[in-house]
C-alpha cells in the first residue's frame, strides 16, 4: 500500500483529550467526533483538513485515555495515516485494531510538506524536502490484523 | 534469564513456559472491562462482527461512570444501550445508578480482581489493579469487543522498569506523592510500552490505597502496567473483599530489567503537577502562592474511604475559603454510605463541601464542577492536560487529597501542615 498527502504537524505529547475533549464523547458517532478533531489546540484543523492528509506528531502521540474515539475522529476527518517519532501504547494499538495507519518515524518533517509513505517497504519520502527515510514495517501478527481489515474479522 | 512478575502472569495466560520481551502473543482473559464511554463503541463492533455471544457472562464487567447520572440526553442514550446490551447478554456484573462507582474503585471492592489475574479494560486507568498483583492494562473499544466474545487479547510482551522502594512516608505524604514524583522524575513518556515493577523493603509500609493509587497513574507514565509484589497487606485485602483465591507470582531472582530506579520513601515529598502535564511537577519549595477557584477531592485515582479520612482530619471543624467550590466525590456506594456512618459527610457539609454521589464526573471534564474561562483547579484526579476539566483556558493542579483538604481551607496551594 502506498499513499502520498500534505503534513498537517503538531508537537510531542499530542494527547486524547486535545485530540478529542471528553465533552464530546456522549456520542460516538464518526461525523460528530471528527467536526471536534483537534479544536482545543488548533481551531482551524477541522476547515483545513483535505481528505489525504498526513497528520504528523512528536513523541508519544496519542497518550491519555483509551478511548477509541480519537483514531475514529481523526480517520474520519479525511487524514490517511499518522506519522509520529512515537505512539502512546493504547493509541497505537486502537489504530490496528480499527484500521487508521500509523507509521513510527524519527526524521524532522514541517508542516505542508508532501509525503509518500510505502507501508510495505518501509519508505517514507519528503517530497518537499527531497530526502527518504525508512521505518520498521509491521510484524506479520500486526500485519494479518491489519490484512483482514482489524482486530474483529482477524479472531473469526 | 527470568521473567518479570508481568512475564510469568502473560506467560501463563498464554499457555507458554515462557515468554521473552516483544514476543506477540494471544493471551486468555480472566476480566473484561467497559463503562459508560467506551462499551458503546465496543457494543457495535460486537454486533457488527455478528458475534454470537459472550465469552463468559460472569468475566465482564460494565459500570456506568463516566457521565452517571446521566448528564444530558446523548449520555442517557449510550448508557441505555449498555444496559439493554447487559441485560440481553445477561452480564452478571452490570453497575448502574445506585449500585455504581467509579471502575477502578468498584472493581476490587467489589471482589472482581485478585491477584495473578489478567484483565483488560476498556478505560485506560485500568493499570490500577497492579496494586493486587495482577496484570491489568488498559485497551480501546475494539479491544473490549473482541475480548467479550472470544475472552482473548494480543499483547506484546513488555520488558520494565523496577522500582526500588526503601523507607517509610512521612507525615502528610501519601501515594499520590511518589508517584507524580516518579512522573516528575521519568516523565510522561518514561516507561512507555513497560511495565513499572515495585518492589523492595519499602513495599510493606504502603497501604493498599497507597499502591492502588500509585498504580492508577503507571499508564501516566506511558506505562502498559504497574504491579506490586503479592504480601500480607495484597492477600488480607482479597480476603476481604473476594472469594476467589489469589494466584501468586513472583519475579525471578535473574528477571531481567531494563534499569533499577531507587526511591527512598522518606524522601519524597508532598508534590503537585502543574498544568499541562503529570510530569510537570513541584514540591512547596518551589512554588509561592497559587490560588484556586476549585477543590475537588475524588476519581479512581484517589477517591477511596481512606483518602476522605486523610482530608476529613484536615478540614473538620473549620470552613473552607470564601468564593472556592470544594467537591466531595466517594468514588463508590459503599464508600459514600461509609462517610455518612462514620460522620465525614457531616463534617464535609458543615465546612461548605458539596457532597456527590460517585461519579467521574468533573475528571474528565464531563459534568458536576465543569472550570470556566481561566479558572483554577486543585484536584486529586490523575490528568492534567488542556481542557482535562472544562474550558480549555482552564487549568487543572494535580495533588494528594491532603494537600487538596488544606488548600480547601485557604484558597490557594497549601501545605498540609500550615493548618
Ligand atoms: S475517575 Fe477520571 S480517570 Fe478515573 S475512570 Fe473516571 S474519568 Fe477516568
Amino acid at each position: 500500500m502506498k499513499i502520498t498527502g500534505k503534513a498537517i504537524k503538531y508537537g510531542d505529547n499530542v494527547d486524547t483529550d486535545v485530540i478529542i475533549p471528553a465533552r464530546y464523547l456522549n456520542t460516538s458517532d464518526p461525523k460528530e467526533l471528527a467536526s471536534h478533531c483537534m479544536e482545543d489546540i488548533d481551531k482551524t484543523f477541522v476547515s483545513r483538513v483535505k481528505k489525504g492528509d498526513i497528520m504528523v506528531g512528536g513523541f508519544n502521540f496519542g497518550c491519555g485515555s483509551s478511548r477509541e474515539h480519537a483514531p475514529i475522529a481523526i480517520k474520519e476527518s479525511g487524514i490517511s495515516c499518522v506519522v509520529a517519532k512515537s505512539f502512546a501504547r493504547i493509541f497505537y494499538r486502537n489504530a490496528i485494531n480499527t484500521g487508521l495507519a500509523i507509521v513510527e518515524f524519527d526524521q524532522e518533517i514541517e508542516e505542508g510538506d508532501e509525503l509518500e509513505i510505502d507501508f510495505d517497504g518501509g519508505i517514507l519520502i519528503n517530497k518537499t524536502k527531497g530526502t527518504k527515510g525508512i521505518f520498521p514495517p509491521f510484524p506479520d501478527f500486526l500485519k494479518n490484523i491489519i490484512e483482514k481489515g482489524g482486530l474483529m474479522p482477524s479472531l473469526k | 534469564m527470568g521473567m518479570t512478575m508481568t512475564q510469568k502472569i502473560l506467560a501463563s495466560h498464554a499457555g507458554k513456559d515462557k515468554v521473552v520481551v516483544g514476543e506477540l502473543i494471544m493471551a486468555n482473559l480472566d476480566l473484561v472491562l467497559g463503562n459508560d464511554v467506551t462499551s458503546p463503541v465496543a457494543i457495535k463492533e460486537f454486533e457488527k462482527a455478528g458475534c454470537k455471544g459472550v465469552f463468559d457472562c460472569e468475566k465482564i464487567a460494565l459500570v456506568m461512570d463516566h457521565f452517571t447520572p446521566n448528564k444530558d440526553i446523548k449520555a442517557a442514550e449510550q448508557t441505555k444501550l449498555v444496559r439493554e446490551f447487559a441485560g440481553k447478554r445477561n452480564i452478571k456484573h452490570y453497575y448502574d445508578v445506585g449500585e455504581m462507582g467509579v471502575e477502578h474503585a468498584l472493581l476490587p471492592e467489589k471482589g472482581l480482581v485478585v491477584s495473578g489475574d489478567l484483565v483488560i479494560g476498556a478505560d485506560s486507568h485500568t493499570c490500577t489493579y497492579g496494586a493486587l498483583g495482577a496484570f491489568s492494562t488498559g485497551v480501546g473499544s475494539t479491544d473490549m469487543a473482541a475480548g467479550m466474545s472470544y475472552g482473548k487479547a494480543w499483547f506484546k510482551v513488555p520488558s520494565a522498569i523496577r522500582f526500588n522502594l526503601t523507607g517509610k512516608l512521612s507525615k502528610w505524604v501519601s501515594g499520590k506523592d511518589v508517584i507524580l514524583h516518579i512522573i516528575g522524575m521519568i516523565g510522561v513518556d518514561g516507561a512507555l510500552y513497560k511495565s513499572m515493577e515495585f518492589s523492595g523493603e519499602g513495599v510493606s509500609s504502603l497501604s493498599i490505597d497507597d499502591r492502588f493509587t500509585i498504580c492508577n497513574m503507571a499508564i501516566e507514565a506511558g506505562a502498559k502496567n504497574g504491579i506490586f509484589p503479592v504480601d500480607k497487606v495484597t492477600l488480607e485485602y482479597i480476603k476481604n473483599h473476594s472469594k476467589r483465591a489469589p494466584v501468586i507470582f513472583n519475579a525471578d531472582d535473574d528477571a531481567e530489567y531494563e534499569k533499577t530506579i531507587d526511591i527512598d520513601l522518606s524522601k519524597v515529598e508532598s508534590t503537585i503537577a502543574f498544568p499541562h502535564l503529570p510530569s510537570n511537577t513541584k514540591t512547596f519549595s518551589e512554588f509561592s502562592e497559587i490560588k484556586i477557584d476549585q477543590v475537588v477531592i475524588g476519581s479512581c485515582t484517589n477517591g477511596r474511604y481512606s483518602d476522605f479520612e486523610k482530608a476529613a482530619k484536615i478540614i473538620k471543624g473549620k470552613k473552607v475559603a470564601k468564593g472556592i467550590r470544594v467537591l466531595i466525590i466517594p468514588a463508590t456506594q459503599k464508600i459514600f454510605l461509609q462517610m455518612a456512618e462514620k460522620g465525614l459527610t457531616k463534617i464535609f457539609v458543615d465546612a461548605g463541601c458539596a457532597v456527590s454521589t460517585p461519579t467521574c464526573g468533573p475528571c474528565l471534564g464531563g459534568h458536576m464542577g465543569i472550570l470556566a474561562k481561566g479558572e483554577r483547579s486543585l484536584a486529586t484526579t490523575n490528568r492534567n492536560f488542556v481542557g482535562r476539566m472544562g474550558h480549555p483556558e482552564s487549568e487543572v493542579y494535580l495533588c494528594s487529597p491532603e494537600v487538596a483538604a488544606a488548600s480547601a481551607l485557604t484558597g490557594y496551594i497549601t501545605h498540609p501542615s500550615k493548618i
